[in-house]
């Protein structure tokens, strides 16, 4: 890429950053708040009765899950309603017109998710602290888990974006994959506390590895091995990124 | 002349229909250049690849030299394209939108002043710093041709741009093309009111079907119909025509009467000295040359024609 696609794929990605912190209410404040919500609601309900870490309260314990599902569901949002509002008001005319080649487009979109999925997740972070004790034990976890699953939530919004003819496909695919998964995959407990047959399942659920992951480096133990949280984690990038990649390569449902 | 688009015998199915089928056009350089042809003709789809929204199935397009696929990036640095719907991002006031447009073609501030012409020149100055939602169709439409110019095409087109506007706006955007045009670039225009066509264009293309059925000067296309009108006032509404102007009237209703005169083989001389034989007077007459109406129609005969004159 010479120095005018740069500036080209940086004006995409600005302009993405820019259209989220238009509707900020909307898209960072609502989610701290729906966060902070569930964690007064269930902090409370179950302080006291569940430890799931040793030493480790059930309120800070919550929190490390509570920012993942926000990233899942906003990084995922940023790149999906984007798109999906573009193919249906026309406009993303302007960007297929223009010289932004397909790779600079997937990094735009997915580099706007992840700072939309950090900046959430930030929030959540800072409010929380406020009332709660949070070790952070592995800050490296912390950041890598944050960009890597805003990322993959990034793509796999740009795949569904790309993907959906209308807003209603769209909320099926949040209402029915996403929110699902991010739900089952130990927002709220950990995966040793459920029956064998579930926790098997959970094992196949990308999502758990990523909260897993994050909250390893908040605690310094995880369900998980770390490494092999990262390790599935990249590859579920990898893998949704090709998909994406070779979507905009072809035009899938944008350039036909 | 160079050509500043090249289309080579491009072919484009959606399903079963054939919708340009083996399409092959050139673009010359510093033309005005018209690409006429009823609904479903083709000539949105063939903007498309030409601009790289679509693919083609089968065939080749360049813009200025530049692969449309190949050297896309080339391609559209060269190329500027005003959409026919007024699609808009609501998120943005008009600066912005050309800021950001500007961005994507590698632009940075060194571009300012030319986004700061384009706001005055299309009249834009008052609403710069409003919010696109809140702008009215003519202004939302001089906003496209904006965005479309902001990189400083070679080539622009536009797809059908005067669809749906007022008089006044229509006029200041023929102004506006051809001040474009004037400043060297190439203009591609494509429009269902052929005296908009008529007016600008100095080269046009007729599709029909998906398929070129003619690509002439205009000058030349109009000589394809060798035939104009005479109208006339008669003095009475009772009268009995000389056997010579029978085969001639395309239009009789009381005393008004028109006659269709080959413009070789019929004289108006020879016409009126006929009706003055006959002991017919004539008040008033006015000749119509032949428009570009007549000829497409005659063209694209086979299908029943929806265009419309403005």
């Amino acid at each position: 890429m010479n120095a005018a696609s740069l500036r080209g794929v940086y004006t995409l990605f600005a302009k993405e950053v820019w259209r989220f912190m238009k509707v900020f209410v909307q898209t960072i404040l609502t989610p701290v708040v729906t966060a902070l919500l569930y964690l007064l609601v269930f902090g409370q309900a179950l302080e006291g009765n569940i430890e799931v870490y040793e030493g480790v309260a059930y309120s800070a314990f919550l929190i490390p899950g509570l920012m993942m599902m926000s990233i899942i569901q906003n990084a995922f949002a940023n790149s999906s309603s984007s798109l999906i509002q573009s193919k249906m008001m026309g406009n993303l005319v302007f960007v297929l017109l223009s010289p932004i080649s397909s790779l600079g487009f997937f990094i735009a979109f997915t580099a706007a998710a992840v700072v939309r999925g950090v900046l959430v997740a930030l929030a959540v972070y800072l409010v929380a602290i406020l009332f709660v004790d949070l070790p952070l034990e592995a800050g490296w976890a912390v950041l890598v888990f944050a960009v890597l699953g805003s990322a993959t939530l990034g793509v796999l919004g740009l795949i569904a974006g790309v993907w959906a003819e209308k807003f209603d496909q769209l909320a099926g695919f949040q209402n029915f994959f996403i929110l699902p998964l991010s739900f089952l995959s130990g927002v709220f407990y950990s995966i040793h506390s459920l029956p064998g047959i579930w926790q098997t399942v959970s094992q196949f659920n990308p999502f758990f590895y990523l909260i897993d992951g994050f909250r390893y480096g908040f605690f310094g133990q995880s369900d998980a091995d770390p490494m092999l949280s990262l390790s599935v984690t990249l590859v579920f990038l990898l893998g949704l990124s090709a998909v994406a990649l070779l979507m905009l390569y072809k035009g899938y449902k944008i350039r036909e | 002349m160079p050509t500043a688009v090249s289309i080579r015998s491009v072919h484009k199915h959606f399903g079963e229909l054939h919708a340009l089928n083996d399409i092959s056009l050139d673009v010359p350089q510093g033309s005005f250049f018209g690409l006429l042809g009823p609904n479903g003709a083709g000539k949105s789809t063939l903007i498309n690849i030409m601009s790289g929204l679509m693919k083609a199935d089968a065939g080749t397009v360049s813009v200025m030299g530049h692969d449309v696929a190949g050297a896309y990036r080339q391609a559209r640095h060269a190329l500027g394209v005003v959409p026919q719907e007024l699609v808009y991002d609501p998120f943005f006031t008009v600066r912005e939108v050309l800021r950001l447009q500007s961005g994507y073609f590698g632009h940075g501030p060194e571009n300012q002043p030319w986004i700061d012409e384009l706001i005055e020149t299309l009249s834009l100055a008052d609403k710069a710093d409003a919010n696109l939602h809140d702008l009215s169709g003519g202004m939302k439409r001089r906003v496209l041709i904006a965005q479309a110019l902001v990189h400083k095409p070679d080539v622009v087109v536009l797809d059908e741009p005067t669809a749906g506007v007022d008089v006044e706006l229509r006029q200041a955007l023929w102004q506006f093309t051809r001040r474009l045009h004037a400043d060297g670039r190439t203009i591609v225009l494509t429009t269902h009111y052929l005296e908009e066509a008529e007016a600008l264009c100095e080269e046009i293309a007729i599709l029909n079907r998906g398929q070129v059925v003619a690509q002439e000067s205009k000058t030349a296309l109009l000589a394809r119909c060798p035939y104009r009108t005479l109208r006339l006032t008669l003095a009475q509404s009772d009268y009995r025509l000389p056997e010579s102007l029978q085969a001639l009237v395309t239009e009789a209703k009381g005393n008004r009467l028109s006659l269709r005169l080959h413009k070789t083989d019929h004289h108006i001389g020879d016409a009126l000295k006929a009706l003055q034989t006959a002991g017919i007077e004539v008040t008033d007459l006015r000749t119509e040359e032949s428009g570009l109406e007549e000829v497409f129609l005659d063209l694209t005969a086979d299908l029943p024609a929806k265009t419309t004159r403005s």
